[in-house]
């Protein structure tokens, strides 16, 4: 028993030595370095911040059905802010679409009948935003913007109604015509960062753990690392837990930036998405070092390195939603670990999933590292054919 | 003659359909320093790598330290040591660290780390640049350093790969007092270089000529065999036919 210990303790000695090496070397990379921790959050404060680009002057179509003093106050509302322009008025029923396909307008706001009528009684109404989703980001826009007047509209509406008690509010119903959205009430921002967090990860992880391998295979040193008994296992371990820490690390400032400068909602639990994300990792870096294994060069490997991320990131529902894609492109997207987590992200962050209902996207993310970690130190040969 | 550490019959290595090692058949008795010559693309490194567990081979059969080397090449791993011929350290980390990390990866525990570390930056005169980055250090002292960390785990078989290329003659010469440092303490050496003078500082030598072994005996007795003044004088001599290489 004691002996087994021994052998135990002296194979992780082993493992804790190559880490020390990976450390050593990582943060004497002067080339590594930004890459590692300056780009990642410039990109996430760009990536978010295209929020804040405005989209000008909104072209939206009307159908007011109420047509009463409520429902004319809500129309000056958005016309009045600057940021949409009516462009037309319809008292069909049906029509909207029509609107939007004809791209006369990108968005268009009924008004349903009765609407005063409802708030009144019930204290309670509905109000339908139909927007041109086809550009995810700017549909992702104009939402914000809508949704701030909606919600500007609730504030105000005891001093506009003063027969009312004071707890009324109106329940803006917003219905985009790709229905990619969990969470009407979000802003884009908090849609985007979560999402954005991700790719950050990924990149990270999967750029450093792919230039690694190789770029001992440039210099030379792998052969002298593979001349001793260290064992498959010690060296994978030894080569993965570093950029795992790293990665996690950047996930902890992206979360904490996340919250303090973004104010992006946490409904959810942190160890949720940490458990992920530990998982997730393995997937991403087990293919790094995947590709790390079958290439000769740290440029071939950078190559392959972005062509998978470029397929990730567009196949991932960040910029365009996954419903809005052909039908054999939504199939592909299932089999994307970028999708799956930043799925699970903004399911845990903004509508405060727990581990049940993650559970798929979960399950699939698992079998994935699995599958890779598998296929990585299947790879990994230290005696070459 | 003692008994055989290296051991090979018809040894090959094919690339596709170019044929690198070209069934080379020799035995390297314990002690020895087993020279291991031939021109540029000779196949030396490949057959190195065979016999390193690094390669698998195509063909024939080796033993390395009595271990096979296609079934044992983890036994073969534990008992020998091996320096590369591209640089084999890190460049990155100083004398100490690499040191430290090999060591390590060899399964030393941290006091006899410690101790063989200081005894070995002492013997070499490194202590003053133990903590410098070896990008910075003169190349005949990062040759000297490999060697003796290739030594740490006290293998008793040793392969150098072109061990002094890029050298000036006396660090050279330097050099080969460590090898002979390493054979007094019983170690077999297995090297391969391209310089004629250190060809008669091997006990035998081989020489390569496209893939195949043409030549193999003591200098004394090749020089003898080709009527030849030098090793060089051989060496021209066996590898004018040569197909491969730079010429
Ligand atoms: N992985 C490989 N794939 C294809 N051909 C290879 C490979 N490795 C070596 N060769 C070829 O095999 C031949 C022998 O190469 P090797 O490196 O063993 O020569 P060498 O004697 O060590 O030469 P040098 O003195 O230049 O180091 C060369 O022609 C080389 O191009
Ligand atoms: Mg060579």
């Amino acid at each position: 028993m004691k002996e087994r210990i021994d052998k135990v303790r002296k194979s992780l000695t082993v493992v804790a030595h190559l880490l020390r090496k990976e450390f050593l070397q990582i943060f004497r990379n002067k080339g590594m370095l930004p890459i590692m921790f300056v780009m990642p959050f410039i990109q996430l404060i760009i990536l978010a911040n295209a929020a804040t680009f405005d989209v000008p002057e909104v072209p939206f179509h009307l159908q007011d059905f109420d047509r009463t003093a409520l429902s004319d106050r809500l129309v000056k509302r958005f016309t009045s802010t600057g940021y949409f322009k009516m462009t037309g008025e319809s008292f069909r029923q049906g029509n909207a679409i029509g609107v939007l396909t004809g791209n006369r307008a990108d968005m268009v706001l009924t008004i349903p009948k009765d609407f005063e009528q409802e708030m009144m009684t019930t204290g309670h109404a509905q109000v339908q935003l139909l927007i041109d989703a086809e550009d995810g980001f700017t549909a992702g826009v104009i939402q914000g913007y809508a949704n701030d007047i909606v919600t500007a509209f609730n504030r105000d509406l005891p001093e506009l109604l003063p027969q009312l008690a004071g707890t009324q509010i109106v329940q803006p119903v917003i219905d985009i015509q790709s229905r990619g959205w969990y969470n009407p009430e979000l802003v884009y921002i908090d849609y985007m960062v979560p999402g954005v967090l991700v790719v950050l990860v990924t990149l990270i992880g999967l750029f450093l753990s792919g230039m690694n391998v190789v770029r001992e295979k440039e210099i030379g040193t792998i052969d002298q690392i593979n001349v001793t008994p260290i064992r498959r296992w010690q060296f994978i371990t030894g080569k993965l837990l570093p950029f795992w820490i790293i990665a996690l690390g950047e996930l902890t400032v992206g979360l904490i930036i996340a919250r303090a400068i973004f104010h992006v909602p946490m409904l959810g639990h942190y160890y949720v998405i940490y458990l992920v994300a530990a998982i997730y990792l393995l997937v991403v870096l087990g293919m790094g070092l995947l590709i790390s294994t079958v290439t000769e060069s740290q440029q071939q490997a950078m190559f392959i390195a972005w062509f998978f991320i470029v397929i990730f990131v567009l196949l991932s529902g960040l910029f365009t939603p996954i419903q809005s894609m052909p039908h054999w492109a939504q199939n592909l997207t299932l089999a994307n670990p970028v999708r799956h987590f930043v799925d699970i992200m903004r399911r845990v962050m903004l509508k405060g999933s727990n581990l049940g209902d993650i559970a798929k996207p979960f399950g699939i993310l698992g079998l994935e590292a699995v599958v890779m970690l598998a296929l990585a130190v299947n790879r990994y040969r230290k005696t070459s054919e | 003659m003692a008994e055989a550490v290296i051991q090979t019959e018809k040894l090959t290595r094919k690339f596709g359909s170019f044929t690198a090692v070209d069934e080379i058949s020799f035995s390297v008795a314990s002690g020895e320093i087993f020279g291991f010559l031939g021109a540029n693309g000779a196949g030396k490194t490949t057959a190195m790598k065979m016999l390193t567990g690094l390669l698998a081979p195509t063909s024939g059969e080796a033993t390395v330290a009595g271990f096979d080397v296609y079934r044992e090449t983890e036994s073969i791993r534990r008992n020998i040591g091996y320096m590369s011929q591209r640089f084999s350290l890190y460049d990155d980390l100083t004398p100490r660290e690499n040191i430290r990390f090999f060591g390590g990866i060899y399964g030393l525990g941290s006091s006899e780390l410690r101790e063989k570390g200081e005894r070995l930056l002492d013997s070499l005169d490194l202590q003053e640049s133990a903590d410098t980055r070896l990008a910075a250090l003169p190349l005949g002292w990062k040759q000297k350093l490999a060697f003796s960390v290739a030594l740490l785990h006290e293998p008793k078989l040793i392969f150098l790969d072109e061990p002094t290329g890029g050298v000036d003659p006396v660090t050279r010469r330097r050099f080969w007092d460590m090898i002979y440092d390493a054979t007094d303490r019983g170690v077999t050496v297995f090297v391969t270089t391209h310089y004629m003078d250190e060809a008669e500082y091997c006990d035998r030598v081989s020489i390569m000529v496209d893939g195949r072994i043409a030549a193999l005996d003591t200098p004394a007795m090749l020089k003898k065999q080709f009527a030849a003044e030098t090793m060089n004088e051989v060496f021209i001599q066996l590898a004018r036919p040569a197909k491969r290489g730079e010429g």
